[in-house]
């Protein structure tokens, strides 16, 4: 344990924003009054919240305070299965910030705004040919938004085609947003499972596919780190239905230039910026979901396109079969700079390089923890590996004391408890950007835990012991909410 | 989690599949959630329950049951209409964990046709169910 | 290459572990039908100077402050960003942590979210706001659901004077759903025509942004009350969040769900996104929010900490019954707008939102006093319509020139609105500017 990176160290307490500050301070440079005040009728006119007057200093100690509380990629591994945290290059941070793109008004004229455009245009083509796709938007502004423009894309080339389908075929794999996007789209998710290989049967999908089913919602590589190696056969079947293969491309980082989906039968898919393409999450988003698409289904892309014209780049409104918007304006334009960059950092070679990299560090952790823990599927896997908690249930240890007390060996915990076909499942994605010496400290890390488990099984239950705080009561935070102070 | 010798299945309530109990009171029924269930599902942090005078068939969902981290349905296991409510889970969804049969009760039918109850499971029937089930 | 730090050793090392020869190896579990045969088409990799030198010259191709100034407002805003903020939000403990699914680790954005919370509460004047959403657009959809699904009817009503992005954002959301969205008119004063509710039936929410697109202030409680008599829940939205520095916040309007865009506190134009979505409601309807939610409680030890709470509304237990399919939250955005608020302090709020209608009242008789016409009579905030002269066209070239971009014109949005412009007027401009701009409409 003394060798592990977590310790203990000096962080200071810092109270609730209102349990500060002194009406009068102000932590904010106003800007120089040089008109006359105009007043607003009282019957208009409101008492101004109830904020606490701060000086700067006061904000700065806060939240300099609250960030040490943190943990980030930054601080050390993430190896959270389906987040890909890989690391987030700060070059990245610098361009989203050139004055250029951070103070450009979205409504201004197209001929003054060639620089984002060009950059959103290139992006679009960068992503369908990664993906192998005809066509991308980059306005859904997050993964599950993605997955919604994928649903709305299928519903609209089904509807052009005269047909009313009401149902979506959802493995048992899939994550929690695939079903809730189909279904706020109107479409009843019907579900198929995995076989004992851990991935779909062409079989399976052949009993439930029918002429009333819009199409297929899968994950490749899938939520247990394994390449859908029916796929082909599975895209057929939807196809001669006329269905539609939607892909959930959270785990796009396992294949970059080795698969493209849209050769191997995918019609339609979303790519997460914020995992993929290395824009940091930001403590739960900004993210940025791309839609990338077969030909059939462009004209339904949300509006505007962004096209080029001889003139330059513009914006095309005129698409009368677009399924419409999704935000107000393009999409989360500081989130794709980033992405943007990243790809033009990277090239063919490295990108390419980074997804063999993910899938080696992965099956790295699962040989090297496949004696300590137990591995529902021992097959090579992709880019992430599954395990469960079934050698600890004689200790009474659970996935989730587990996950608690490698916070503090100095990790952040893998996913846990998904995908939900593996009872007590610990999905690991280390990401290319974790050096072998940190997956071997990670590795020594968990042997340590599940040794732990079987001596001092009681230091697990009450663990984490060195963060911040202990164990929360969510019970009581559920039972009784407290959500605004 | 309890082991199935340690579970309370009294023997004055019927069973339903999904580990609902009804009991005979006067001319309604009470219902409610097993211990199994609760045990299952951990801290219960809230329960939305039905209307009273809402109309369900045997087998309808008719509440949904919330712990920290699931969230599960409830299957009226007797036809009929909503004679009355607890209304005391609201403010104490604990009341399902601690006293599943007493004060965690969560709804009053008027039954349809009280035949229904004599088709439920007994306890020794439940028992066997979750033995078999293990 | 600096973000892939295996050696030729290492990789090795790791292939000998695994029982594997080469790196094409682990690909074996991949059909062969399934590999691509040639590189990916796309451009050399650029290093770290030659990155900088390209995206130097795109952004040197954008018009941005303070070489042009815009005066356009319509759902995005330009407001002044302090250093501090800027530097607060580079913090890597902010930017590079993950959703805070492991709250012991994750307490910094915990609390600064239910800062986030409890602020944008205050600022609606209701008792709960969510953890944000991806935009005012997606935020306002997302209530309009919330309405159908508290009050189990089947149609909403949403203001013509609501920004036209929003109301086509609401259409695509709702076309699936088999939901019937009503669209209600316009008053000569510029503000909403709510006669026509009368015929409507199955009502479940209405929507009436204020300051609305043309930037009227609209007169909220009369509507609250009138849209109450229907039993619809009463949504009022918003683009431009500064405004409830000044004006009566929605909840003491009658508000059941108050939303909006919360990109003027903190969150630099950036060509339209990342944006700010604020979702707030009464605590009757908490369990029927959309979104994240971060909740106070305490730990083993009895010490104060804040966890993600009410999660089994959300997809991930759910599934398809979820309140909505969301998953991320714009966290970053609502740190941002946190700060801001944090920064200003209520007096600071009130100056700035006070300096911003005096701007644009400025500029408005100025404009008026050159010969353009005010259309609407009702108040306005820091954006209003005006019609400038038939001839405008040579004066919007002289004005372009000068690099000012004189507002929006609306005849796209709104047909009968040919000659007209949208002119937003923030802290951001400075008297001398204003003078400039009413200098060349003038001549």
């Amino acid at each position: 344990m003394n060798d592990a990176p977590g310790t203990t160290g000096l962080i200071l307490n810092e109270p609730l924003l209102w349990e500060k500050g002194k009406k009068g301070r102000v932590g904010f440079s106003l800007p120089r009054r040089d008109v006359k005040p105009s007043p607003l009728s009282p019957e208009l006119t409101g008492d101004g919240p109830d904020f606490p007057d701060l000086s700067e200093v006061d904000v700065v100690r806060h939240y300099t305070r609250l960030s040490q509380w943190n943990f980030g990629v930054d601080t050390g591994m993430y190896p959270l299965g389906s987040c890909t945290m890989k690391y987030n290059p700060k070059i990245n941070e610098r361009q989203a910030g050139l004055p250029g793109f951070s103070g450009a008004h979205p409504l201004i004229p197209h001929a003054l705004a060639q620089g984002a455009l060009q950059i959103m245009f290139e992006l679009e083509q960068y992503l369908a040919e990664i993906t192998g796709m005809d066509a991308a938007t980059l306005q859904p502004a997050a993964g599950a938004q993605g997955e919604l423009a994928g649903m709305l894309l299928i519903h609209a080339w089904h509807e052009r085609r005269g047909s009313r389908r009401s149902k979506i075929i959802v493995p048992d794999t899939a994550h929690g947003t695939n079903p809730a996007s189909a279904a706020l789209c109107g479409y009843r998710p019907v579900a198929v499972a995995s076989s004992e290989k851990g991935v779909l049967s062409a079989d399976a999908v052949s009993e439930v596919m029918d002429e009333d089913t819009a199409g297929i919602m899968i994950t490749n590589p899938n939520t247990l780190g394994l390449f859908e190696e029916n796929i082909l056969e599975i895209a057929d079947i939807v196809h001669a239905r006329e269905g539609l293969v939607y892909c959930d491309g959270a785990n796009m980082n396992a294949v970059m230039g080795v698969v493209q989906m849209g050769k191997i039968g995918v019609d339609v898919m979303h790519l997460n910026l914020h995992k993929t393409f290395s824009t940091p999450h930001g403590g739960g988003g900004p993210g940025s979901g791309p839609v990338c698409v077969k030909k059939d289904l462009e004209p339904f892309l949300p509006v505007p396109r962004v096209v080029k014209t001889d003139a330059g780049y513009a914006f095309d409104h005129d698409r009368p079969e677009s399924i419409g918007k999704l935000q107000a304006f393009y999409g989360n334009v500081g989130v794709v700079l980033k992405a943007y960059s990243y790809i033009r950092t990277m090239g063919p070679e490295n990108l390419k390089k980074a997804s063999h990299l993910a899938v080696l560090n992965a099956n790295y952790i699962k040989e090297m923890l496949k004696d300590t823990l137990h591995l529902p599927f021992d097959r090579p896997c992709m880019h992430e590996c599954v395990f469960s908690d079934k050698n600890q249930a004689p200790h009474h240890v659970t996935t989730l004391d587990m996950a608690k007390r490698l916070m503090d060996y100095g990790f952040h915990p893998p996913t846990i408890y998904f995908p939900l076909v593996v009872p007590g499942a610990i999905m690991m994605e280390p990401t290319e950007t974790e050096s072998k010496e940190d997956l071997d400290r990670y590795i020594e890390a968990f042997k340590a835990i599940v040794q732990e488990a079987g001596e001092h099984p009681d230091l697990l239950h009450e663990a984490p012991h060195k963060c911040k705080v202990r164990r929360l009561d969510e019970t009581t935070a559920a039972r009784k909410p407290c959500l605004a102070g | 989690m309890k082991e199935i010798n340690e579970l309370n299945l009294p023997d004055d309530v019927r069973y339903a599949e999904d580990h609902e109990w009804a009991r005979i009171e006067g001319d309604r029924v009470r219902v409610g959630l097993d211990d199994y269930a609760q045990d299952q599902l951990g801290d219960i942090v809230f329960v939305e329950l039905p209307q009273v005078g809402a109309v369900f068939k045997k087998g309808d969902a008719f509440s949904t049951v919330e712990s920290v981290k699931a969230v599960v349905e409830c299957y009226l296991p007797v036809s009929g209409k909503i004679a009355d409510v607890n209304k005391a889970l609201e403010d104490a969804p604990e009341q399902v964990n601690q006293s599943p049969y007493g004060g965690g009760w969560f709804v009053e039918v008027d039954p349809d046709d009280i035949s229904e109850w004599d088709t439920l499971m007994t306890n020794a029937q439940c028992l066997e169910k979750l033995k078999g089930a293990a | 290459m600096q973000y892939l730090p295996h050696t030729d050793d290492d990789v090795r090392t790791m292939l000998q572990v695994i029982g594997m020869d080469r790196l094409t190896d682990l690909f074996s579990t991949v059909p062969e039908g399934c590999l691509m045969k040639g590189p990916m088409n796309l451009p050399e990799s650029l290093n770290e100077w030659e990155l900088n030198a390209h995206m130097q010259d795109l952004s040197g191709r954008m018009a941005a402050a303070p070489a042009f100034q815009a005066f356009i407002g319509a759902g995005r805003y330009e407001h002044f960003i302090p250093a501090s903020l800027s530097y607060l939000l580079s913090r890597s403990e902010f930017v590079t942590s993950y959703t805070p699914y492991q709250p012991e680790m994750s307490q910094g954005t915990l609390q600064a979210i239910y800062e986030y919370q409890t602020l944008a509460a205050r600022l609606l004047g209701m008792e709960v706001a969510t953890a944000s959403h991806y935009d005012g657009a997606a935020a306002l959809a997302e209530s309009l659901l919330m309405a159908v699904r508290v009050t189990g009817r089947g149609r909403v009503a949403v203001s013509r004077l609501v920004h036209p992005l929003y109301r086509q954002t609401i259409q695509t959301y709702f076309r699936p759903t088999g939901y019937d969205v009503v669209e209600l008119p316009y008053l000569e004063d510029g503000a909403t025509d709510l006669t026509g509710l009368d015929q409507l039936d199955d009502l479940a929410g209405v929507a009436i942004q204020s300051p609305n697109f043309f930037g009227c202030i609209e007169a909220l409680q009369k509507a609250g009350e009138k849209i109450h008599e229907r039993g619809a829940l009463f949504i009022p939205c918003f683009t431009e969040a500064l405004a409830y520095g000044l004006l009566k916040d929605p909840g003491s309007q009658g508000a059941d769900i108050a939303c909006g865009e919360g990109q003027s506190l903190g969150i630099p134009l950036s060509y339209g996104g990342p944006g700010l979505g604020m979702i707030a409601s009464g605590k009757t309807y908490m369990r029927k929010l959309p979104g994240r939610l971060v909740g106070q409680t305490r730990d083993l030890q009895g010490r104060r900490g804040f966890v993600l709470t009410l999660a089994t509304r959300e997809q991930h237990i759910r599934r398809e019954k979820a309140t909505s399919n969301i998953c991320t939250n714009n966290s970053l955005c609502a740190l941002a707008a946190a700060m801001y608020m944090a920064s200003l302090g209520k007096t600071g709020l009130r100056e700035l939102a006070r300096l911003n209608r005096d701007k644009a009242e400025y500029l408005k008789s100025r404009l008026k006093n050159a010969g353009c016409r005010i259309p609407f009579d009702r108040p306005t905030f820091n954006e209003f319509v005006i019609e400038f002269p038939p001839d405008f066209e040579k004066t919007r070239e002289r004005l372009m020139a000068k690099k000012m971009i004189p507002g929006l014109a609306l005849k796209t949005f709104y047909p009968e609105l040919a000659h007209h412009y949208l002119v937003c007027v923030t802290e951001t401009k400075s008297r001398e500017t204003m003078d400039a701009f009413v200098k060349e409409v003038s001549s």
